[in-house]
């Protein structure tokens, strides 16, 4: 600040010493000395030139708190500049000097019983805006006067002071009965107390979701109606965004409220504009649609809405986006305006994208010849993101307007046919999802996206040419050497394309199986051994058994009709297009997610949906039923990678860990858990000491989910929540074009009773292999492994383990900062999992990560967090913050460091327990391959907190009685038989809660073989 | 509301900030500036910035980011309305709104932003009020105020804030007595490759000097008001007058104001003051290209077609532009790849040209986009769309007023596609 204040008096040439710039320049030593002499002055002049150096400090954020009584010194005084400065002073410092601003009270106090309004008015303003309790005391009683003073001026700034006080003091506010006042207000004669009381009681109403403190009926308004007209223009704005709360009784009120409010669309106010819209598009729904009011209506809203599309860019832009939700509502009003939405080169990019999305929605087969001639001239210009997605466009519109299909296909392969990279690329991706609007159709342009196949290098574009060649693999010649092609750096391909691949390949398979068995068993094992993608290993099994078992029921399978897209899935959901509807000109309409979902100024949101007149044939359903349908339905169509992590999304991520999200947020998550479980779940995350008696349920083989028997999978499990995504897959979708939502869902209906058998096997097969991988405990801390790669965090990455000490879990992590940038600003949250782990502290990262660097953290952790049951039951999904993006990723910790270091039962006990244990809820394991003795094992089992109790020797084994105790209280008994010269061990678990039998038996195999 | 206001210059310095409500840390703007160092040009900052307590709403105005926080949910328009307003009101109290002007005048900035919001609502935003409360800064008054000592903030009640016309302040007096208005249009149009008509419309404004003794009462009246039909009015205009008999009925404020913006539609048929022939073209595996581009004047009524600047942004491998202008000068940014023709005036006898050779970095392939071309114009004493006033009738007070009218075209966004 003082290079700039000095450059600043250098670079001025005379003159200066005129100007306020001179009081920046005294930045020196002993400046706070000299200000300090000059206030104390006698002289009124040097007082105030004083005050205003004062005040050019503060502004520039130098700390001039130190003159805190000089300054209020000059409080009393008559210049009303002088008091208006100090009073800025006073607002500003008095937060950080609240035992010296007391000293300001009296002065306040006086100034309320001034003879001049303005006086008046500016004490009570001034005296709500210093944030200090002690001082909101006095201010009561000069407010309750200021309240009812004669004079409108004084009342109106009363009005907004309660707000004021309402946010320092909400309690105080209530007692001392100003809320009831400040309704009063709005009878008050004056449309600008009317306004400001208004706008004050919305702003309280928002932190007091529930209470009726803006009660509307017909009498309040009707003078809102009036004071409407005659307020200014901000008081305007309050009072229609208040109108748009009230719920008119009939459609004849509903009239006669639009018509009072339709003269505000000619406001020049851009706000006033959309505030007035928000109320129309609200009772409109109320009105017949056979009146002729209701046309005349349409046809007032589209001018003023029009005209915003000529202001400001940032107006603009607000006012595009709530144009968006206004033709999904009412396409009628603008369908003529198509033009206006044409964009001009010199439009900032955010304008520009919300055009091009608005052009589409309003294309129809009137408008189509032109929307697409703009769209590629759109294709040729400079700004490569505007390109792609206008491109997008183009498909979108063959989707939306059938008869326009082919001439889009046509304009693609022009496109095309300039060999611009990502124009190629993103032509090819969206022809692909032409072809799955209207299959067997333009098949013939096949030939020419196949000459552009080396260019491709986008792993969307490659996925899509490569889903196009399998799909259509019986009409291509030289199927199987393209995609033997991509083949060839089969590990270099993002997952993506590695999945789209398989699945091409084994299409191609079951269409021409002579010629291709080498090339199918080729990327069987591709996908199956040499991956260490489980989403991908996993596909490949299942199609392995697939075509080994029953090559019918896959081509079934695989090859079965898929549904045709619809022709728009980027809509929004209806529910909550209602909802935003009712939220014209908010931020949640920019945002076009429901107020709810908003971080701060939420709480007092209610969700607000359009009644709609009766006999009008749309559906009312109770307000409670909307938003549930709105939280469960998010906006995306299409479930992406990151929606696996379900709620972790939502999590707050501030350092201080306290509470979770709210049980209803991830239905899919829950909804899989307890199936599994049933009543197993109660006891796992009960938090008595004593197992609970109630009989607990074992998975059986009859059970009907073969893939949860046991053993149940290690490494399965995140992706089986959210069935959506990778079963969907095998029918041969691919993932991540907006059009491709309504794709998945049908075929894997067919799967579950054909393949039950074969499938379980499968997994089982799976499962030793994934088996062995990297859990330790204890003493022995087991080599960091990469949870979240530097490819999917934007060049962080972080590895890490789970360690064990004197009774503290930590968890210690490498993070290597592989990105360009330094990273800061770190924090970790993790989501609700099966043993309550979370943070017992921030993540302490003090200094900021710069490229290349490394850094060690160790974060404790509590196991008192909020508690759901994983899959697996040692699964752990974590996010972490930085200063560039959050981050998600999902790592599994051993079990041991569950166990507590007084594990170790009474013999007596450990007897009783073991018999009082149900049979069936013992299960058993072999552990092979060990080649300890048994004391050996007993000493290093020890080692984490694996205690054995009890030794006995018959026929030449060992029998191992060994209890541990989980911090959450259940306990698990265990016998462990060892034999002499035998190498496999056999294990036999008992837990009242069966479910960790698993996580324990691999926690003993780690154990014992590290 | 608003809660915190922060001004930052265009090298992402914060050199003023504000706050109505509890102070709100400079860290929030690191939000900002991250959107700011991802967006390729300073106009392309997103308006809207969530940060995890907090919304950032911006505007860019004379190369100042003017960036609002908010926490809790307001209208962003009202905000961006209100911004706009402040930067309008520094332009009327200082000339103009410049980092410098800002900082020469801090206390009166911050006595104008203490003025304008109270705990983050609207308080006083009409000029006229606000100088009542606060005088504008003169070198008269300021050096007066250096000798005198007296002060710059009005000792007055700001009546206007109470009366049923809060735009304008009572007690006017002039000695001489006039009222100014000025008709000005400015047509956004795209124009294709042929020469054809893709869209094109018409933004105007009537902008008033009203300087008029006492509480006058005028009415302005159209000969063809049926152009009018997606207008926004300032407050002063009753707008019920207007519905029933298409007559601008308002007791003015004093000064300078907006009396009423328009638009005319795309759907209108709107008048294209000028034709542009162009051939811009490279040929593949040469490293020269042709330029060549012809102004002529098309749908002007008979008026000169003044103050014709043409610009382009020349595609990125254009190395060097060997133009020759007929008439006016050129220049080529080398770096930013922009070409200006400053015309001038359009003589139709003799259209100006501006013809040469662009030639190619070596080895550069044949540019893919195709340069728009940016026109800008004035044609003095025509409204394009037509409009013309037919009177304008003085009522409430006894004396005779000097009326006057004047008329004014500008191309606003006007591009022709090559």
């Amino acid at each position: 600040m003082q290079e700039w204040a000095n450059q600043l008096c250098e670079n001025r040439q005379f003159g200066s010493k005129m100007t306020d710039s001179k009081y920046f320049t005294t930045t020196k030593k002993g400046e706070i000395f000299e200000l300090k002499a000059e206030l104390n002055s006698d002289k009124k002049e040097k007082k105030k030139e004083a005050v205003k150096k004062v005040i050019a400090s503060m502004t520039v954020g130098k700390d001039v708190s130190a003159l805190f009584p000089d300054v209020v010194n000059c409080m009393q005084t008559d210049n009303l500049e002088l008091k208006k400065l100090v009073y800025l002073y006073l607002m500003n410092y008095a937060k950080s000097q609240p035992d010296m601003a007391i000293m300001a009270v009296n002065t306040f106090v006086k100034d309320c019983e001034d003879l001049n309004p303005l006086i008046r008015a500016l004490a009570v303003r001034t005296m709500g805006c210093i944030r200090v309790d002690k001082i909101t005391e006095y201010l009561c009683e000069p407010l309750r006067k200021c309240l009812k003073d004669e004079d409108p001026y004084v009342r109106k700034t009363a009005a907004v002071c309660v707000a004021k006080l309402h946010d320092i003091n909400a309690q105080l506010v209530e007692d001392q009965g100003f809320l009831d006042t400040l309704k009063d207000l709005i009878s008050d004669s004056n449309p600008m107390v009317v306004a400001n009381a208004v706008a004050a009681l919305s702003e309280i109403a928002e932190s007091h979701p529930n209470s009726n403190l803006l009660d509307l009926n017909p009498q309040t308004i009707n003078k809102l109606l009036t004071a409407l007209n005659e307020c200014t223009e901000w008081g305007q704005i309050f009072i229609l965004d208040c109108l748009a709360n009230y719920s008119p009784r009939d459609d004849r009120e509903s009239q006669s409220i639009c018509e009072r409010v339709t003269p505000r669309l000619s406001h020049a106010n851009s706000a006033v504009v959309l505030s007035a819209v928000k109320v129309l598009m609200k009772f409109m729904e109320m009105l017949p649609k056979d009146l002729d009011y209701y046309g005349t209506l349409l046809k007032k809203l589209a001018p003023p809405l029009v005209t915003l599309l000529s202001a400001e860019p940032e107006l603009q832009y607000v006012a595009l986006r709530n144009i968006n939700l206004i033709v999904q509502r009412r396409p009628e009003i603008l369908k003529h305006e198509m033009k206006v939405f044409f964009v001009k080169y010199n439009d900032p990019i955010y304008v520009k994208l919300e055009k091009l999305d608005i052009m589409i929605r309003l294309a129809s087969q009137a408008n189509i010849a032109q929307v697409l001639a703009e769209l590629k001239e759109y294709a040729t210009e400079v700004d490569v993101d505007f390109v792609r997605k206008a491109v997008r466009a183009i498909g979108r519109c063959a989707i939306k307007v059938e008869q326009s299909a082919e001439r889009c296909v046509s304009t693609l392969l022009d496109l095309i046919q300039t060999k611009v990279n990502y124009v190629v690329q993103e032509a090819i991706v969206v022809i692909k999802d032409i072809f799955r609007k209207y299959p067997n159709k333009y098949e013939s342009v096949i030939a020419t996206l196949c000459e552009h196949l080396e260019s491709l290098d986008e792993p969307e574009a490659r996925a899509a040419m490569i889903w196009i060649v399998g799909e259509y693999a019986e009409r291509i010649d030289n199927a199987d050497e393209l995609l033997e092609s991509f083949l060839e750096g089969f590990h270099d391909e993002s997952t993506q394309v590695q999945l789209q691949l398989l699945t091409a390949i084994v299409k191609l398979f079951l269409k021409k199986p002579t010629e291709t068995q080498e090339l199918v068993q080729q990327v069987l094992s591709l996908a199956t051994q040499d991956s260490d993608n489980p989403d991908l290993r996993d596909r490949g099994y299942i199609y392995w058994r697939l075509l080994s078992t029953d090559p019918v029921a896959a081509k079934e399978v695989v090859l079965a009709e898929k549904p045709l897209i619809s022709e728009e899935t980027d809509l929004i959901e209806p529910t909550l297009l209602e909802e935003l509807i009712c939220h014209i000109g908010t931020l949640a309409s920019v945002y076009h997610k429901p107020p709810s979902a908003f971080v701060e100024g939420s709480r007092g949101v209610q969700h607000k949906r359009l009644t709609s007149s009766a006999g009008s044939g749309e559906s009312v359903e109770s307000p409670d039923t909307g938003s549930a349908a709105v939280s469960e339905a998010p906006p995306t169509v299409i479930p992406s990678q990151g929606d696996l992590l379900g709620d972790l999304l939502n999590l707050d991520l501030t350092p201080p860990t306290s509470t979770g999200p709210p049980p209803t947020t991830a239905p899919g998550m829950q909804l899989g858990a307890m199936d599994l479980l049933g009543g197993g779940l109660d006891s796992l995350i009960g938090d008595e000491s004593e197992p609970p008696p109630i009989p607990l349920r074992t998975d059986t083989p009859q059970s009907p989910q073969p893939p949860h028997q046991s053993p149940s999978p290690p490494h399965y499990s995140p992706t089986e929540v959210a069935p959506g995504n990778h079963t969907g897959s095998l029918g041969g979708d691919i993932g991540g074009s907006p059009a491709m939502g309504t794709g998945f869902g049908a075929p894997p209906a067919a799967m579950p009773a054909s393949f039950n058998a074969p499938i379980s096997g499968g997994l089982d097969d799976l499962f030793d292999l994934g088996g062995g991988g990297g859990l330790t405990m204890g003493t022995y801390i087991p080599p960091k492994s990469v949870w979240l790669p530097a490819m999917k965090a934007k060049g962080l990455e972080i590895s890490g383990t789970f360690v064990r000490r004197s009774g503290v879990i930590q968890m210690e992590m490498t993070l290597n900062n592989k990105a360009m940038s330094v990273m800061s600003d770190f924090a970790i949250q993790f989501n609700r999992n099966s043993f309550g782990l979370a943070p017992a502290g921030p993540l302490q990262i003090l200094t900021p990560i710069s490229p290349n660097q490394s850094i060690e953290a160790a974060l404790p952790l509590s196991t008192v967090g909020p508690v759901m049951k994983m899959e697996p039951l040692n699964n752990l999904q974590v996010a972490v913050k930085n200063n560039i993006d959050v981050f998600y990723f999902s790592c599994q910790y051993p079990i041991s460091m569950l166990f507590l270091e007084d594990g170790k039962m009474e013999r007596q006990v450990f007897l009783a327990t073991w018999k009082d244990i149900p049979n069936e809820n013992e299960s058993q394991f072999q552990i092979k391959d060990c080649h300890l003795n048994s004391d050996a094992a007993s000493n290093k089992l020890q080692g984490s907190n694996i205690f054995t109790i009890a030794k006995r020797t018959v026929e030449g084994q060992d029998m191992l009685y060994q209890s541990m105790k989980l911090t959450n209280g259940i306990w698990v008994l265990a016998e462990l038989r060892v034999q002499a010269g035998n190498p496999n061990y056999t294990i036999s678990l008992k837990c009242r809660a069966p479910e960790v039998s698993q996580c324990v038996f691999q926690n003993y195999e780690t154990v014992l073989k590290n | 509301m608003i809660h915190s206001l922060f001004l930052i210059n265009s090298s992402g310095d914060i050199f003023l900030e504000k706050h109505w409500k509890s102070v709100v840390s400079r860290s929030v703007c690191d939000y900002f500036f991250e959107a700011q160092e991802r967006a390729t040009e300073p106009e392309n900052v997103p308006p809207v910035i969530p940060t995890p307590h907090h919304y950032l709403i911006s505007v860019l105005r004379h190369r100042i980011y003017f960036v609002a926080v908010i926490q809790s949910e307001v209208p962003p328009l009202f905000v961006i309305e209100f911004l706009h307003r402040v930067v309008d009101t520094f332009q009327d109290y200082f000339g103009v709104c410049t980092e410098a002007a800002i900082k020469d005048n801090v206390v009166v900035v911050y006595e104008l932003l203490e003025e304008m919001l109270d705990n983050g609502f609207p308080l006083a935003t009409e000029s006229n009020i606000l100088k009542e409360l606060i005088k504008p800064p003169t070198i008269l008054r300021t050096m007066v105020n250096t000798i005198t000592g007296s002060t710059n903030v009005g000792e007055q009640l700001p009546t206007g804030q109470l009366s049923v016309v809060p735009w304008r302040r009572t007690g006017v007096k002039y000695t001489n007595n006039e009222a100014y208005f000025d008709v000005v249009e400015e047509i956004d149009a795209i124009i294709d490759k042929s020469g054809s008509t893709i869209t094109a419309e018409i933004q105007g404004v009537i902008d008033a000097c009203v300087k008029l003794t006492g509480m006058p009462d005028l009415t302005l009246s159209f000969m063809n008001p049926r152009l009018l039909d997606d207008v926004s009015f300032h407050p002063c205009v009753r707008f019920k007058r207007w519905e029933a008999e298409r007559i601008l009925s308002f007791i003015p404020p004093d000064g300078n104001f907006r009396l009423l913006s328009y638009h005319v539609s795309s759907q209108n048929l709107v008048a294209i003051p000028v034709y542009v022939k162009h051939n811009i073209s490279f040929r593949e595996g040469s490293s020269q290209g042709r330029f060549d581009l012809t102004l002529g004047p098309k749908q002007t009524m008979g008026k000169s077609v003044e103050a014709v600047l043409v610009s382009s942004q020349l595609p990125r491998g254009v190395l060097t532009a060997n133009l020759n202008p007929s008439q006016g000068t050129y220049t080529f940014d080398p770096v930013t790849k922009m070409l200006t023709w400053d015309v001038g005036k359009i003589n139709p006898q003799k259209l100006p040209s501006l013809k040469g050779t662009m030639s190619l970095q070596a080895g550069a392939s044949k540019p893919d986009e195709n340069p728009t071309i940016n026109i800008q114009l004035k044609i003095q004493q025509m409204a394009i769309s037509g409009l013309k006033v037919n009177r304008l009738d003085m009522y409430g007070e006894k004396y005779k007023p000097f009326k006057g009218i004047k008329y004014m075209t500008k191309a606003g966004k006007f591009q022709v596609r090559t």
